[in-house]
């Protein structure tokens, strides 16, 4: 009854082609991002921003990239936390070695290294399909863990094999408080959400699907498979890199390739298949599912405290972070943004059941 | 002198790929009957080393411990098909590989939670020690595990191929509904695979387990056996085997011969490697099945 098209006319190829075509839409995404822009950093408690904002963000960021990949080109990834390393790696030496770099050109500069070595591991992609390329993106996730544990000058040589962030500003302003740091990281996220969700409509993104739904269809309607493999390995892999600069830089501050390792590459895996497997708003969905859930069970958990053992604790809160997972891939294969559009769907006719 | 050293390293190789292969073999199994890529193999391979160990704590015999594990492992195995894909059919591949993944936390919480987390020895009664082949040291625990690897991949093979039940597999393996159209019991015969993966999964258990000490790390050895499965193909049971070997030669190989000049530590990424280079020659590993495409 309120959430309804009727009466809203197009009258312009602009009005057309706009990401929201509904006024209730424009609403509630002007509001939520009011929300996160002016209300959330004035009144949010320092460990709302850093404990759970910031790495929400981070994380969907993360998730985004790897939705691209393999939500749209359809191309399975174990390797994203790779990526990231790579981003935050890239990132940390190009403030090293360039003094006087902005922190905003570093990470663009670390995304884009990360694209670059994404495209050098998604070359087996044009042979190798399915499975058989998930097993093979390991390769990618074990071979650069190990290149930057191994190599000193990745690290400048700490003994420790951590990276530290420098003292960051950008336009001036310190990068230092939870509230600084959480609107830097919201901006860059807000800014790529919207880019990835533009390039999904346009035609890249139609050519992502085309190779996802059948490759060898697409060839034959003209779709070239090198260039559009590739720009999806390249892409996805920015998103990440730029993840892990952030993860690195804005959250952690101080990281080391273990950070980085397989368990991550999973649990931004889960976001998308949990949030939604080719979708924009799945992986913000996702990312906030996987970030408040270990959360909950341990709040849960102190609930007990004394009761039972923390060993017990951590194992039932395993058994249960498995069991969530599968209850819901049976309930809702399609994930969380499955649901939001059948809550959608409903709002349309309420109160009328059809 | 060197090329003894060269032989030393050649065969502990490929009987260390012999290992591998024991834990690819469940993925094939499953793969092979209902084209889950399960991840929680290593999960189960803890879980049956860690059962097997903690009834035998109980003062209860080896061979009736073996039995009530394996019992316990083919129930796991059918409850998994019961509860988990059961409810999943028809979905797409990858959200049945999420689900595994999932499984292999419940699995591994369950299993710590059960039997606790302390590292368990694992006695066999098979003493680990080298004896003398022509001047080359082998293992003979190695040769033991290399000895029951051989027979279970023989004895799969002819369960496959010769027995009515291993066609019905197949048959599943094809197609489902072609399978079902024919009057093949679909439920049954996924249980049974699954109930065989349980089985598979406490031999690669119990043999990796004296081995390392039947503990968390256990689970690891998941890693180990996905380049084996890519290497030899995800449906070839004789694939698991022969990539196995390939693995685990060239791993201990690039390790001794490779290594120094890159600083060690390479053999987390090699068997990948590896694998990946024969994956751009044979998209489907070595044996696998090739797929034809139409449009």
């Amino acid at each position: 009854m309120f959430y309804r098209e009727s009466g809203q006319f197009k009258s312009s190829y602009a009005a057309d082609s706009a990401i929201l075509t509904i006024a209730q839409d424009r609403l509630f995404i002007a509001a939520l991002l009011a929300l996160a822009f002016v209300v959330l950093p004035g009144l949010g408690s320092d460990y709302l921003l850093s404990g759970i904002l910031i790495p929400f963000l981070i994380l969907s960021l993360a998730a985004l990239g790897l939705n691209i990949l393999t939500g749209y080109a359809g191309q399975l990834s174990l390797g994203s936390a790779a990526f990231m390393a790579v981003g935050a790696f890239a990132t940390y030496n190009f403030m090293l070695r360039l003094p006087g770099m902005p922190l905003l050109l570093a990470i663009f500069l670390g995304g884009l290294s990360a694209a670059l070595v994404g495209v050098a591991f998604g070359l087996p992609s044009l042979r190798i399909k399915g499975f058989y390329l998930a097993v093979a993106t390991l390769a990618a996730q074990f071979f650069i863990e190990w290149v930057f544990t191994k190599f000193g000058w990745f690290t400048n040589y700490s003994s420790s094999g951590v990276i530290t962030a420098p003292p960051m500003q950008v336009f001036g302003i310190a990068i230092d408080t939870p509230a600084s740091k959480y609107l830097l990281t919201l901006s860059i996220v807000a800014l790529m959400a919207l880019a990835a969700k533009n390039m999904a409509r346009a035609s890249i993104g139609r050519a992502w699907m085309a190779i996802r739904d059948m490759d060898v269809a697409a060839e034959v309607i003209g779709i070239p498979m090198l260039r559009t493999k590739l720009l999806a390995f390249a892409i996805s892999s920015f998103y990440c890199g730029v993840a892990g600069a952030l993860y690195a830089f804005v959250l952690l501050g101080t990281v080391d390739a273990q950070a980085f390792d397989l368990h991550r590459s999973f649990q931004v895996l889960f976001m998308i298949i949990v949030g939604g497997v080719g979708s924009i708003l799945g992986s913000f969905l996702g990312a906030a599912f996987i970030v408040l859930l270990p959360i909950c069970l341990n709040l849960l958990g102190q609930a007990f405290h004394g009761a039972i053992s923390t060993q017990f604790l951590a194992n039932l809160e395993m058994m249960l972070f498995g069991g969530l997972i599968i209850f819901f891939l049976i309930v809702e294969p399609h994930g969380l943004a499955r649901l939001w559009q059948i809550a959608k769907e409903k709002l349309r006719v309420w109160p009328f059941p059809h | 002198m060197e090329w003894q050293f060269f032989l030393e390293v050649l065969v502990g190789g490929l009987l260390a790929g012999v290992m591998y292969s024991l834990v690819a073999l469940g993925f094939v199994l499953i793969y092979k009957a209902s084209g889950v890529f399960n991840f929680a193999q290593g999960a189960m391979v803890l879980f049956a080393a860690l059962s097997f160990v903690s009834i035998q704590a109980m003062g209860v015999p080896f061979w009736i411990a073996l039995l009530l594990t394996l019992a316990l492992m083919v129930l796991l195995g059918v409850g998994i098909e019961r509860v988990v894909l059961r409810p999943l059919v028809n979905q797409p591949p990858i959200t049945l590989f999420m689900a595994t993944i999932g499984l292999s936390f419940f699995l591994e919480g369950l299993a710590q939670m059960v039997w606790g987390t302390d590292v368990h020895g694992l006695e066999l009664g098979i003493a680990d020690e080298p004896f003398d082949v022509g001047g080359v040291f082998i293992s003979k625990f190695d040769l033991f595990a290399a000895a029951v690897g051989g027979t279970l991949v023989a004895a799969l093979a002819l369960f496959f191929s010769k027995t009515k039940l291993g066609r019905a597999l197949r048959a599943v393996a094809d197609d489902h509904q072609a399978a079902m159209s024919v009057g093949i019991p679909l439920k049954h015969i996924w249980a049974i695979v699954w109930g065989v993966a349980g089985f598979v999964a406490l031999v690669a258990g119990l043999l990796w387990g004296s081995r390392l000490g039947v503990q968390f790390a256990l689970t690891l050895v998941v890693l180990k056996a996905l380049p084996v499965l890519i290497l030899g193909g995800f449906t070839s049971v004789p694939g698991a085997i022969i990539g196995g070997l390939i693995i685990g030669a060239g791993e201990k190989l690039a390790e001794v011969y490779l290594g120094p000049f890159v600083g060690g530590g390479i053999e987390n990424w090699f068997p990948y490697m590896l694998a990946l280079l024969f994956l751009l020659v044979r998209p489907e590993g070595l044996f696998g099945e090739k797929h034809i495409e139409r449009v």
